[in-house]
């Protein structure tokens, strides 16, 4: 009899190609997704030493991270040149190598975690990697999935594996029900406010417990998604029926016969009974609020009902970073989180980009305007996200409130392209980092839920949108 | 990539933790196409107020760290986004090794790439690290790969660990992609093997 496994180690071992004496294995990866930002001087190596890519057809790419998203973008000098350069850079190294491409001017294009789920290259079982630090959303479908460097980006187009020593196992239970206007982006938030960002560091974390199995599958990436915030390379959710019907259908999911064998498969994917973690922590979800982040790492965060933290109440070399991170954000220790005036709304990214975001978002917007003065804007995950949510009217709640409504791509989220934040001003974000700078030099960036996200939009400051519901 | 074995140099003490991969090199500065010349922008925003003029306050900008090639840095330094352009930085600007308490992951992983040697310590030995990189210009640390040690300019010796096949790679200058290209059968033969188990893949 074997040892029980983990879902970790299940997949892991499926997919060593090579392992050395030492321990070192070469792990084959079945999904390479690749964006314009760290792909350029990997394809340039490539080119150097005449080498080809390995699998094309398991290579897929999308230009996301710097391409503008209002609605004249097709006007090539809406983008700066350094940009231009990288978008058409990648234009040409698809073309040159022969892999899957959605161009700009494609309706499916969009950010590289969206794209990937919903065209179904991405799926359960599977190692995904992609020079993308949020590779991790991919998770969601029980794939082993996380970002690389581009020296390693590099070292996946030419042998389509990875060096890697296998990771630790942790266990993150989320028991229980979520209370009413508690979202999947409250989870992964509290789950770092619990962790630290260092608290995944080495671990490979698999996400489990009632809430989790009660997530759609967008709510699933969302937590998944930031696992990377925790520390933890990837985040895990063993793949069951919801996974399926999503994967169903999709224009790469398997059809027919090699449906059934997939699933045959994909059913035996979940940690079994009595297998190992190095580390587990538990949450209750009722325990679970709607919270923010006020300061400028993901572990910063509160419930909404909370106030601003006293840099002296945290320990080591932590008392500085709180000082320094309340001077950043202009706070003072004590100021109720609900006092906190915002500037600027922004929804979208790879954490909250996806339909069922916006339909969280425009059931508290219905009917309601955003603060005079405000800017916000809604940036779909993708043009098939953007036609979805046009379709069933939610486009046109968001511009009856008076949010942009823009086309697909990374935005905001981390302003490469024009979206970003002046100096000193603050915005209630659905994405992942409030990191200093992240949405532009001296942007203030809080982070939270579609939802609370929203109810800011119309008050103008932090809100628990509880009290809207 | 450049062989690493033994280096003497100054060290920049960056006691911050969480010093994450914006910091290091802010977004504005990925959009080139080259892994060179991004040292000038290493920690931009911290290093340059708006007007391009010089933050003198900041570690590097002092005229004792200007020439550092080792920074000893608070916990989890690196955190955030897998941009190699954050080593692709702190190399053009010559750092060659950094030492903290514990790295993200994927940051640390680019570092060997690159020819940096990443080098994880206990708090304690961080906090004499620190102390002795704190003396400025004059003291100089000297890291030996081979031997794997961390010695101060006051001649205290630490021990320190690393990966064995990093190890051999940072002190070859090895290419990693040729020395898996050497195990191309092996994985002709694990992708036939999966042809026939999991076609749909």
């Amino acid at each position: 009899m074997t040892a029980p496994k983990t879902l970790y180690d299940k997949i892991w071992d499926a997919h060593v190609a090579h392992e050395a004496e030492d321990g070192t294995c070469l792990l084959y990866i079945d999904r390479h997704l690749v964006h314009e930002v760290t792909s350029p001087q990997a394809f340039e190596g490539l080119r150097m030493a005449h080498r080809p890519v390995h699998a094309p057809d398991k290579t897929i790419a999308v230009p996301d991270h710097n391409v503008p998203t209002t609605l004249d973008r097709a006007n090539a000098a809406t983008m700066t040149e350094d940009s231009r350069i990288q978008v058409e850079a990648l234009d040409k190294n698809a073309k040159d190598f022969g892999i899957n491409y959605y161009p700009v001017s494609d309706v499916r294009q969009g950010i590289v975690h969206i794209v990937g789920p919903e065209q179904g290259w991405t799926l359960p079982g599977m190692t995904v990697v992609c020079g993308d630090s949020h590779t991790a959303t991919h998770g969601a479908f029980g794939a082993l999935a996380h970002g690389i460097g581009t020296s390693e980006v590099e070292h996946v187009l030419a042998t389509q594996t990875l060096i890697q020593r296998k990771g630790k196992n942790m266990k993150v239970e989320i028991t229980g029900k979520l209370r009413p206007g508690v979202t999947a982006k409250d989870i992964t938030l509290s789950v770092i406010g619990a962790t630290g960002t260092a608290g995944g560091t080495g671990y490979v974390i698999e996400y489990c417990g009632e809430a989790i199995r009660d997530l759609s599958m967008e709510g699933r990436m969302t937590v998944c998604n930031m696992a990377i915030e925790g520390g933890a390379r990837a985040g895990l959710i063993a793949p069951d029926e919801k996974t399926f019907a999503y994967c169903m259908g999709r224009p790469h999911a398997p059809k027919g016969a090699q449906w059934e064998a997939a699933v045959a498969y994909w059913k035996t994917l979940f940690t079994d009974e009595g297998a190992h973690f190095d580390k587990v922590l538990t949450l209750k979800g009722e325990d679970i609020a709607p919270v923010v982040t006020w300061g400028t790492s993901p572990e910063d965060v509160l419930p909404i009902t909370e106030v601003v933290p006293a840099p002296g109440s945290f320990k080591g070399g932590k008392v500085e970073a709180a000082q320094r991170a309340l001077d950043y954000m202009g706070l003072e220790a004590g100021q109720k989180l609900t006092d906190i005036k915002i500037d600027t709304v922004f929804i979208g990214s790879c954490t909250n980009g996806r339909i069922e975001d916006f339909r969280a978002a425009a059931a508290i917007l219905k009917g309601k305007k955003i603060k005079d003065g405000m800017r916000a804007m809604v940036v779909p995950g993708s043009g098939l996200v953007r036609a979805q949510a046009e379709e069933e009217g939610l486009a046109q709640i968001f511009i009856d409130a008076g949010f942009e409504w823009r086309l697909a791509g990374c935005s905001m989220c981390l302003a490469m392209n024009p979206d970003q934040l002046a100096p000193g001003e603050r915005c209630a974000a659905t994405s992942n980092r409030n990191f200093e700078g992240r949405q532009g030099r001296g942007g203030r960036t809080h982070l939270m839920s579609p939802a609370m996200a929203a109810a800011a939009a119309i008050t103008g400051h932090l809100t628990d949108v509880r009290e809207m519901m | 990539m450049d062989k690493f074995e033994k280096l003497t140099g100054i060290a920049a003490p960056m006691p911050l933790v969480n010093i994450d991969t914006d910091m290091i090199i802010p977004k504005q500065f990925l959009k080139t196409i080259k892994r060179s010349g991004l040292g000038v922008n290493l920690f931009d925003e911290m290093r340059y107020n708006q007007d391009g003029s010089e933050i003198e306050s900041f570690v590097l900008n002092k005229p004792a760290y200007r020439n550092a090639e080792i920074i000893v840095a608070g916990e989890n330094f690196g955190c955030g986004s897998s941009r190699e352009h954050a080593p692709w930085a702190l190399l053009d600007f010559g750092i060659r090794c950094v030492i903290s308490t514990s790295f993200a992951d994927i940051f640390f992983n680019n570092c060997f790439k690159n020819g940096i040697l990443p080098i994880v310590m206990p708090q304690e030995v961080v906090d004499v690290l620190m102390s002795d990189a704190n003396k400025g210009a004059n003291a100089r640390m000297t890291i030996d790969l081979e031997n794997q040690t961390v010695t101060t300019s006051d001649g205290q010796s630490f021990a320190f660990e690393v990966d064995a096949f990093k190890k051999h790679c940072l002190l070859n200058g090895l290419d990693d992609i040729g020395l898996t290209l050497e195990k191309v059968a092996s994985i002709k033969t694990y992708e036939a093997d999966m042809n026939a188990q999991r076609p749909w893949v």
